[in-house]
């Protein structure tokens, strides 16, 4: 393998006195899909939110395609326009319609004239099956269609690798599939892709790699068939099963304890 | 009988709870048809309309009360409002600024400016500034001093409704266009300013209705008859006539203008809430 695509070191952060991430370690190669996952609190929001920036580690470095995305003298405009991202709550601009979401960042920002970024715009509507929409404003399309759109604003600025947090958390389970088959064309397109999420079946079918996340340290790093088929870690089982059955979890220890006491 | 047994039982004596209403309201009609009764029979009629709705010298003021007073507080009005709004955003911005000296001067611009009288702003500027700075001229004239006026007030109220609309914005809307690599000023120019904007324009338009009375304060300004305003004109017009239908028709020009305005706002205001939903 190349010189990896993002590569993460010694990442610390802290809110105060919360230490949320504790000493994080990655490395994702190029065209590598890569999905983080773990029980909410984890930090791997937290993590994900760091490779661009938008949260500024407390110690540690993050690079991306090979330049230092923490150094206090980068031009972190510049490397975010190599990196896209796409959020839980989607993020679109409400003033704005679908085609002038993806193509006022274009122009603003890599300085593309009108023509070109109505023409890219409409390239990667097409992709996400959303032509029909390009006229209309966000508030007018389900949460489904809202998130494609939001794809296809990071895609039509070109990236090298895209961040999801959590992009299908937000939807109602019937809109969840058209997200990810979006994803998975991605995916095969050779993106680069660091996904954080709870979609199991995505993460079993499409992810190189599974990272597994807990108390801001990464337990588990491997083979999707490893981490999720064959976890060698008990907070990892834990996980899981509380993911794939939850109807089946038995109340938490210490609750149970408490309750014992607490009875005649 | 125990407590339960009290609660229970419908109360005896007094009134009940619909009967109570039912008298309250009908006082409250009585009271009112008494003060009107009262009012119309010690009125002096025929001195009233003497005083007020004399249909010559209302005919008098016109076209020049329209052509001449509305159009020159329309204009101070729109004037004053435009040099608020910019200085207003300048100053919001400052007040949200990383930068803790344009906070705090912003902050000290805010309170001083809302804590003063308007009046005292017209005076300040229109005497005081070219008494202290001889041979300065406002550009503008009596325009240009209003301009300057009404607009320092009204930047002090704006500022903080600007703020409060950049901070409604959600902290998403922010982020993603950083992601985008938005710089911080781009995202604020092309995304975050557009969606506040739309949030405080009933508020803006609020203060459009305060400035539009407050330009009546050019009357402490000493103006030329070319220069005059609603409540200048109706006050000269008044005292020449020695009678106050003048003061009544510029009054209902301020009401032809504000009336309308406040109605646009509650429309604003109400479709804003269903936008919400």
């Amino acid at each position: 393998m190349s010189r990896p695509e993002i590569e993460v070191r010694g990442l610390h952060k802290s809110f105060g006195d919360n230490e949320v991430l504790r000493g994080i370690d990655l490395e994702i190669g190029q065209g590598e899909v890569v999905c983080v996952i773990g029980p909410s609190g984890s930090g791997k929001s937290t993590l994900l939110r760091c490779v661009n920036l938008l949260e500024e580690p407390t110690k540690g470095q993050v690079f991306v395609g090979g330049t230092e995305v923490t150094d206090p003298d980068v031009d972190i405009d510049a490397v975010r326009r190599r990196i896209g991202m796409v959020f839980q709550q989607f993020n679109l601009f409400p003033h704005l319609s679908v085609t002038e979401n993806l193509a006022l960042p274009q122009r603003r920002v890599l300085g593309r004239d009108k023509a070109t970024a109505a023409r890219i715009a409409a390239e990667n509507l097409a992709r996400v099956g959303l032509s029909e929409k390009a006229d209309a404003y966000p508030a007018s399309l389900s949460g489904g269609q809202q998130q494609r759109v939001a794809i296809a604003r990071a895609l039509a600025m070109g990236p090298e690798v895209m961040l999801f947090d959590e992009p299908t958390s937000a939807l109602d389970p019937e809109l969840v599939g058209d997200v990810l088959a979006v994803m998975r064309m991605l995916a095969r397109e050779g993106m680069t892709m660091m996904v954080v999420t709870h979609e199991m079946t995505f993460a079993r079918e499409v992810a190189d790699r599974v990272v597994f996340m807990d108390g801001g340290v990464v337990v588990e790093d491997g083979s999707p068939e490893r981490v999720i088929g064959d976890p060698q870690h008990e907070r990892t089982r834990h996980f899981l099963s509380r993911l794939l059955d939850p109807a089946m979890a038995e109340v938490e220890e210490e609750i149970s304890d408490q309750v014992g006491k607490s009875g005649p | 009988m125990t407590d339960t047994d009290v609660t229970l039982q419908p109360k005896k004596k007094g009134l009940t709870r619909r009967q109570k209403r039912r008298l309250s309201r009908g006082v409250q009609y009585v009271v009112f048809v008494a003060a009107v009764i009262a009012f119309a029979v010690t009125a002096d009629w025929g001195r009233l309309q003497n005083q007020f709705a004399q249909a010559d010298i209302a005919k008098q003021m016109f076209p020049d009360v329209i052509t001449l007073a509305l159009k020159n507080t329309v204009l101070y009005t729109l004037s004053g409002f435009v040099v608020g709004l910019v200085l207003g955003m300048v100053i919001a911005l400052m007040r949200l600024s990383s930068v803790g000296p344009y906070r705090w001067l912003a902050g000290v611009y805010i309170e001083i400016f809302r804590g003063l009288p308007a009046l005292l702003i017209f005076i300040f500027v229109g005497v005081a500034v070219p008494l202290a700075f001889p041979g300065t001229e406002i550009p503008g004239g009596t325009y240009g001093k209003v301009a300057i006026a009404l607009g320092l007030v009204s930047a002090a109220y704006m500022a903080e409704t600007i703020r409060a609309g950049i901070q409604a914005v959600p902290k998403g809307q922010m982020e993603a266009a950083r992601s985008l690599g938005f710089s911080p000023a781009k995202a604020m120019v092309s995304i975050i300013i557009p969606q506040a904007f739309r949030i405080i324009l009933p508020p803006l338009t609020n203060e459009l209705v305060l400035l539009f009375k407050d330009s009546s304060l050019v009357l402490f300004l000493g103006v030329t008859l070319e220069e005059r305003e609603l409540s200048k004109f109706g006050r000269d017009l008044a005292s020449t006539t020695a009678n106050s239908t003048p003061i009544l028709v510029a009054g209902l020009c301020y009401l032809l203008v504000t009336i309308p305005l406040s109605f646009v706002v509650r429309r604003m205001e109400s479709k804003a809430q269903e936008a919400i939903r």
